[in-house]
């Protein structure tokens, strides 16, 4: 059983959770920018959570499913129709064999996540599937989706069709307010920096992909000129010397020698990739002990919602 | 030594300001006392230059554990003896044909072509960091008279096993991809390795020195030599 590509639309790529462990190699983590999206969409069709789905940026992507299969389609607010039926978002349906599969492209937000019932069955490289395009790695041919691409994954009858209610599903504004904790060269930068930088609107150029979101704004270049490269961990808030801050995200290079003023909260990186170029964000410091409330509540949230049984 | 966070789930522990054998030394075995220590709870571990980032996973264990148990391991107390560490010694083809800026760095340096290659297959490098792409160690220092900086303008493409220098720092590509430091012979040896275990032959804190081979042994040991090997712009 597979999913036939017909169109990839304009960024496909195969994700499970990322790829950990190897950092020491120069691997970078891959893996979906929205991981609230894409457990749902697991959730939904009752796979393991971190189970290998579709990352799709924007939209445009058409399938045809090659067997009876069930999927969900969760994230931005992309029109998905089966068949040329329309569907809802955030909820499980049921294909038939021959069926197409069509999303057109985000009226809010920035990424979708399809998700098939038992996952995508994909050869893992390095122990995940996640596509990087940049190391050629993951996915199918460690590249985007392309027409013609088949994907396996399995046959699934009487599955129980979940829908998230509505008041559950979250919004995509075109701005975010970006929780981050302070870390890093922080205390390199000055005061006046400091202030002006959480209390500015930065704007989301259109240099921005899955390796970082460049931002621009007020200048608050650090009064370092050279440091050693060292580690850079998912949300870094990089400040390069024309003092515009970029945040890095999943597939960022694993070492890198720019000042740095801390790292924006996971959960908020998540909201930050829904955003396009020109929507905005301002950064709001938090404590290491404020984010691990902020993750633990978030955590609770997640397991007390409960998807409903579609009649 | 300095612990500082780097993020909701990371820290990152510096060493020194500036980089040393003994510094890499001391790195690699505060990695071995963090994994002893932290086990399970790690995620990933980035070794470079003076500094060593802990990424923790936030589901098992939190900020206050973590730092507890990373402070218990840099100051357990061991023995550092630089130059124990392991050594690597990887084949080099130099030639003005494997590597097109030899002839650009011997004017620089006002050296022969024969000593530029001599300089460089004496030294006995570290492995500060592996980065930039999967597989790319940096190794230093190379014999200030051959220190190079990085070319104006990068080369689209620079081929697989290109043995290169920028600056103080010596590098062999491990794949094709564009790059901008000087290039001057070619390695053999796939460096990096997707199916093979481990995936490398070397890791951060490792030794590694250069011998020089000719062209027999070179493509006796698996190196190829072809028409576009460097782009069609040849040098610079």
């Amino acid at each position: 059983m597979s999913l036939l590509v017909e169109q990839p639309g304009i960024l496909s790529l195969i994700q499970d959770y990322g790829r950990f462990g190897y950092h020491n190699l120069g691997l970078t983590t891959g893996g979906p920018l929205d991981v609230h999206a894409f457990k749902w969409a697991n959730r939904l069709v009752h796979n393991q959570l971190r189970a290998s789905a579709i990352e799709i940026s924007i939209g445009g992507l058409n399938l045809k499913a090659q067997g009876d299969i069930y999927i969900a389609v969760t994230g931005a607010n992309m029109p998905l129709t089966i068949d040329g039926r329309e569907c809802d978002l955030w909820t499980s349906h049921r294909v038939h064999s021959g069926q197409c599969i069509a999303l057109g492209y985000a009226s809010e937000g920035c990424r979708s996540y399809l998700a098939v019932a038992r996952g995508l069955l994909i050869e893992p490289s390095f122990g995940s599937t996640a596509t990087v395009m940049r190391e050629r790695i993951g996915g199918l041919h460690g590249t985007k989706l392309a027409q013609g691409d088949v994907l396996p994954c399995a046959d699934t009858h009487n599955l129980e069709r979940l829908t998230l209610p509505l008041n559950n599903r979250p919004v995509y504004p075109s701005h975010a307010r970006l929780r981050m904790v302070p870390g890093y060269q922080y205390s390199a930068f000055t005061q006046l920096k400091k202030s002006l930088f959480f209390s500015s609107k930065y704007q989301l150029t259109d240099r921005s992909d899955r390796m970082g979101m460049r931002l621009q704004g007020p200048n608050i270049a650090s009064s370092i000129r050279q440091m050693l490269s060292e580690g850079i961990c998912q949300g870094a808030i990089q400040v390069p010397a024309d003092g515009q801050p970029i945040v890095l995200l999943n597939d960022r290079q694993t070492i890198g020698g720019y000042p740095k003023l801390g790292s924006v909260m996971a959960i908020d990186c998540a909201c930050l990739a829904q955003l396009r170029p020109g929507d905005w964000v301002r950064f709001k410091a938090v404590s290491i002990h404020e984010s691990h409330n902020i993750n633990s509540v978030a955590a609770l949230a997640f397991t007390r919602q409960h998807p409903l049984p579609v009649k | 030594m300095n612990v500082a966070i780097a993020g909701e789930n990371s820290f990152i522990v510096y060493f020194a300001n500036q980089a040393s054998p003994i510094i890499s030394a001391q790195i690699d075995l505060t990695i071995q006392a963090v994994l002893e220590r932290l086990g399970p709870a790690i995620v990933d571990l980035i070794p470079s230059y003076t500094s060593l980032l802990v990424i923790y996973d936030l589901d098992q264990v939190d900020h206050f554990w973590v730092r507890k148990q990373l402070y218990a391991a840099i100051n357990q107390p061991e023995k550092i003896t630089p130059g124990s560490s392991a050594s690597t010694e990887l084949p080099v083809y130099y030639s003005c044909e494997s590597g097109p800026d030899l002839e650009l760095i011997a004017t620089r340096s006002k050296l022969s072509i024969e000593a530029v290659i001599d300089l460089h297959q004496q030294g006995c490098y570290q492995v500060y960091a592996i980065g930039f792409a999967p597989g790319f160690a940096y190794l230093g220092e190379v014999d200030p008279r051959i220190a190079t900086p990085r070319l104006s303008t990068p080369r689209l493409k620079v081929p697989q096993g290109a043995v290169a220098i920028a600056d103080r720092q010596t590098a062999v590509y491990p794949a094709m991809s564009p790059g901008g430091w000087n290039l001057i012979g070619l390695c053999p040896l796939k460096l990096f390795n997707p199916t093979a275990n481990p995936p490398m032959p070397i890791k951060v804190g490792d030794q590694v020195r250069f011998r020089a081979i000719g062209k027999a042994e070179f493509l006796h040991l698996g190196g190829a030599l072809s028409d576009n090997l460097f782009g069609h712009s040849g040098v610079i």
